[in-house]
């Protein structure tokens, strides 16, 4: 659905004049892009792999608050159809920051029921944040400490605490921008002595943060996904399980850079640039272990492995283009332009979805039973690799040269760039069939899976596939640290792998 | 990495062997106290989000409250918070009845409490309609009444779940000395609005 | 012939920090630049594509590397080596992006300085001004006699003297409204002589516009009630567009309007022809979007 939303914004952005769609209507369209893709698809999916995941692998039966989740999770769809709902009524136009006053001045009932559907999807957030936490704090099996948990339990960890501490402020602000939209009060409201910078302050101390809450599932997914695959531990665990927390603290205190052409003054501006630039040092040892872990191991090139690469490099330009748009001076000039666009491209897309995909090839198995198959598998690599690219690289110098973000009709100069991300946006288009090929036809002609077929070490690879009810049969068994690969390689490590799931399930 | 477990695999199997898996399928402790902490920590932020614009708003002004605002008047809140606040200790005490599994006393006082809690919402509610402004009238007004509104949809929810407790407490063996859970996050729960009345009262009414 | 590798890494080091000083000056993303700031804000840019790309070269370097030395051999099971880290290697890579940082950091706050945005003036946040004084023939709301506030960038610290052209910018739903106090011009375009200081007070009466040329690097959100200011030195005759930055509506995209700089003869000129017409000039600017 999002993604339709944004095959038809691109198509718009095919000609310099607003042909397709009306403006209105476009705006409506972005609006409803950016809100779809980030609180129905991106946080979701962190939190379908969490709730999958944390209980299998520390060992735990369930979540702590099993009735909980279902209420969390239930309130999604709830929260989706109401979003979508508001296209009858006249889908919100004013970005998915809503910023007043532009917000209180376009189509009333359609940004009321925008408002409404995030407060419910943000209490289902909060609610699973909870669960999440409370299980990685106090359910793991009682052999597994802190620091020999997986490093997506980490990652979860540090996503939780900024649910927990950044969406209630959103709520604030959502109530307030209500109050303002249907009580008339004035908060944002400079007519009646309100300031639309407040609703700034607030959203961004949330919305900053939920980048990270988007990311960070993800980079749990690929500290999970690369060692499987290199035959090799992850390099530097307590670095990356570290990092994670760092990026979620200064995570929380680098909300005003997006506001550095607003209102804020001078001297915020230099503290707001330091913090923001300071996360590049965390997000850099991740980067680099990353890549430790791949260099000099055994790597079965196959599509897990293939999306997580993949995630590096495209999450790499996000990341180096994130600290210049630090940079107050340079920010300046391209902020609310295409190379914002594409930096959160590449931070979303590139980081979020490309570790998505690696996650869904790795724990396909575990989740059906079932192996994906490989050559879809590389031929939705190969599509949406190339079609990532094509769309989202060419916008940095589109932005450069002066495109504003949110724009139906552009200046011409700017065309045959732009055709050429309408051209990529339809391979990535493309590159959704070979997915759900695949995905329906694994699901039921697909390879048998056994317990463990990546032979990985972390818990959730011990039960059967999928898990039993209850997830373990027998409790799990803590036979490695997560990620102890070649410890006696000589003595054919293989085997013994071999020998301990036999005697796992000899044990059930 | 620690050192720990770099050790051979199979030392932690052959150790395990010997544990064997005890039946696993009963309870698992309950976390649900530390669930309604993290719950609380989740609801002070939204207080503190709106404290926080509250507070913009404050500084920002030349003139706070805005010129044309009429004088709160505070002596009907003041008894107000008076009796909330000591409804918290009425409160204290209805939960140190049911750890000596005294089920009449919790309900005593539990009853005490509900009872102050809607007198408390009465008071809002006639400082509502008594209050010479309306809700649109500037931001200090409006922050006013989002605030103690939003303060007191938290007072009736927390009225609703002592209700509740009364509810149950009359079936007997509900609560006893040892399984309580109710009790306390209702107890909890009525702290926490109080203490964010505590910080309303003070920012909003004395400064 | 057998090279040694540390040679071999020796020569790739070398040619990774050509390509990357090589393609840090010669990018060719940026426009033209306009004034003397705005070139400060390139050297700024290039500073980091360079570092940027090596970075990337670096790391994409290794992965590439890695997929096709490291990959594993067919029926070989067994696990690569047991590296699970590597202290020293560790804090290296830790300090080198601090570093980095905190020379970009320090670097942009000097631009950022030279640009203006700590004048004491410009960069302090006064709060709002409560609209109360909408004046019927614009909408601009203006108070300069009580408070020179502003948000935005102030004047350069080696032009503060200057007198400056003092601009009135008013952005309302998709237009631009440019008022000159000394002269009493009212106009959709602006017209400024080169090498000339320019103050722009920006303002909204509406809703957030944002006021951006991207030829001379600046920005500057209008926001309803609050004042911003903007300061320059155009140094380059020319025509850019000025954009508005900041999603205002449906014809968002449209708003957009011209930003002349001209001789100082051409803009006399031009100062001249429009200080009698300047009601009907109105009329047709507003008309005209």
């Amino acid at each position: 659905m999002g993604g339709f939303l944004a095959e038809i914004v691109r198509t718009e952005l095919a000609t310099p004049d607003p042909d397709l769609v009306q403006p209105e209507m476009y705006n409506q369209m972005f609006t409803m892009h950016g809100t779809i893709m980030l609180f129905l698809w991106i946080i979701p999916a962190g939190a379908a792999f969490a709730n999958y995941l944390i209980p299998l692998m520390i060992g735990a039966e369930d979540m702590a608050f099993p009735r909980l989740n279902a209420v969390a999770f239930w309130m999604i769809p709830v929260g989706g159809v109401l979003l979508i709902s508001s296209f009858f009524v006249g889908a919100p136009q004013a970005g998915w920051t809503s910023y007043p006053p532009l917000s209180l001045m376009s189509g009333k009932w359609g940004e009321e029921i925008w408002i409404m559907s995030l407060l419910i999807l943000g209490t289902s957030s909060i609610l699973g944040a909870l669960n999440f936490a409370i299980t990685i704090l106090k359910m793991r099996i009682p052999e597994m400490d802190l620091n020999s948990m997986p490093l997506f339990c980490w990652s979860m960890l540090a996503t939780s605490a900024l649910v927990l501490i950044g969406t209630p402020v959103l709520a604030a602000a959502l109530i307030l921008l209500s109050f303002d939209l249907i009580a008339g009060t004035s908060f944002f409201n400079p007519v009646g002595g309100g300031d639309p910078i407040v609703y700034q302050h607030m959203f961004w101390f949330y919305s900053h943060p939920a980048v990270y809450i988007m990311v960070l599932p993800f980079f749990g997914v690929i500290s999970e996904v690369l060692p499987v695959h290199a035959r090799k531990p992850i390099f530097g665990y307590r670095a990356i399980a570290y990092s994670s927390l760092a990026i979620a603290f200064l995570g929380l205190i680098v909300w005003a850079h997006h506001m550095f052409t607003s209102g804020t003054p001078g001297w915020l501006r230099m503290f707001f640039m330091a913090t923001t630039m300071l996360i590049a040092v965390p997000t850099g040892i991740k980067i680099f272990s990353w890549c430790a872990t791949i260099w000099g191991g055994k790597i079965e090139l196959n599509s897990a492995m293939l999306f997580g690469i993949g995630f590096i490099s495209s999450f790499l330009i996000g990341g180096l283009s994130g600290v210049m748009v630090a940079a107050v001076p340079f920010d300046i000039h391209v902020h609310d332009t295409y190379f914002i666009v594409a930096h959160f491209h590449y931070v979303l897309f590139g980081g979020s979805v490309f570790a998505l995909f690696a996650g869904l090839y790795h724990w396909f198995s575990k989740m059906t039973g079932r192996m994906l198959n490989e050559t879809w598998g590389r031929i939705h690599f190969a599509l949406t690799f190339i079609g990532f690219n094509m769309t989202f690289l060419p916008m940095h110098q589109l932005g450069l040269l002066g495109m504003n973000r949110r724009i139906a009709l552009y200046d011409p100069q700017f065309q045959s760039l732009n055709i050429v991300c309408t051209i990529g946006s339809y391979i990535l288009a493309v590159s959704t069939l070979p997915l759900v090929i695949n995905v329906l036809w694994s699901l039921i002609k697909g390879k048998k899976a056994g317990r463990n077929p990546w032979r990985a070490l972390t818990l959730e690879w011990q039960t059967t596939s999928p898990p039993a009810i209850e997830n373990f049969e027998s409790e799990p068994v803590l036979w490695a640290g997560p990620y102890e690969y070649g410890i006696d390689s000589e003595n054919e490590d293989e085997e013994d792998v071999e020998d301990m799931l036999a005697e796992v399930s000899a044990q059930s | 990495m620690q050192s720990s477990t770099v050790e051979d695999p199979k030392l932690a199997l052959n150790y395990h062997k010997e544990v064997e898996p005890e039946g696993h399928h009963g309870e698992h402790p309950d976390h649900r106290m530390l669930g309604v902490i993290v719950f609380l920590v989740a609801e002070s932020m939204i207080f503190l989000g709106l404290f926080g614009a509250f507070l913009i708003y404050r500084s920002m002004m030349p003139v706070w409250p805005p010129e044309g605002t009429p004088e709160l008047e505070l002596l009907v809140p003041g008894i107000n918070s008076i009796i909330l606040i000591s409804s918290s200790f009425v409160m204290h005490k209805g939960q140190s009845a049911i750890q000596k599994n005294d089920v009449p006393g919790l309900q005593l006082w539990f009853a005490i409490t509900a009872a102050m809690g809607a007198i408390f919402l009465l008071g809002q509610l006639y400082e509502y309609s008594h209050a010479e402004f309306g809700l649109t009238l500037n931001v200090f007004t409006s922050c006013f009444y989002v605030l103690t509104g939003f303060h007191g949809l938290h007072v009736t929810l927390g009225l609703l779940l002592i209700l509740a407790v009364l509810w149950r407490s009359r079936q007997p063996e509900h609560y006893s000395e040892t399984s309580h859970f109710g009790v306390e996050a209702a107890e909890l729960y009525w702290h926490f609005v109080d203490v964010v009345w505590i910080i309303l009262f003070v920012l909003v009414y004395l400064l | 012939m057998k090279i040694p590798s540390n040679i071999l890494t020796l020569i790739a080091g070398i040619a990774l920090t050509m390509i990357c000083l090589w393609y840090g000056q010669n990018h060719g993303l940026m426009p033209i630049a306009a004034s003397a700031e705005a070139r400060t804000v390139d050297e700024i840019f290039n500073f980091m594509m360079t570092i940027a790309t090596g970075l990337f070269l670096l790391i994409e370097g290794v992965l590439i590397i890695s997929i096709f030395k490291f990959r594993r051999r067919k029926g070989d099971l067994t696990d690569g080596p047991s590296i699970e880290g590597n202290i020293p290697l560790e804090i290296v890579w830790t300090a080198i992006p601090a570093v980095i940082v905190f020379i970009l950091a320090i670097y942009s706050f000097e631009v950022y300085n030279k640009m203006g945005g700590l004048d004491p003036m410009a960069s302090h946040d006064m709060g709002t001004q409560i609209a109360h004084h909408h004046h019927n023939d614009n909408l601009v709301a203006l108070d300069l006699e009580g408070q020179e506030v502003a948000l935005g960038l102030g004047a350069s610290p080696g032009n503060k003297d200057e007198e400056s052209l003092v601009v009135d910018v008013n952005g309302l739903q998709y237009a631009w409204l440019f008022t000159y106090p000394d002269t009493g011009v009212v106009s959709g375009e602006l017209h400024v002589p080169v090498n000339r200081q320019v103050t722009l007070n920006i303002s909204a009466a509406d809703v957030i516009h944002a006021f951006w040329v991207p030829q001379l690097r600046l920005k500057q959100d209008a926001v309803p009630g609050r004042e911003a200011q903007l300061t320059f030195v155009p140094d380059r005759v020319g025509e850019y567009p000025i954009i508005c930055a900041e999603l205002c509506g449906a014809y968002h995209g449209a708003m957009k309007t011209t930003l002349f700089v001209e001789t100082e003869a051409e803009y006399n000129q031009w100062v001249q022809d429009n200080t009698f017409a300047q009601e009907s000039f109105l009329d047709e600017a507003v008309a005209r979007q």
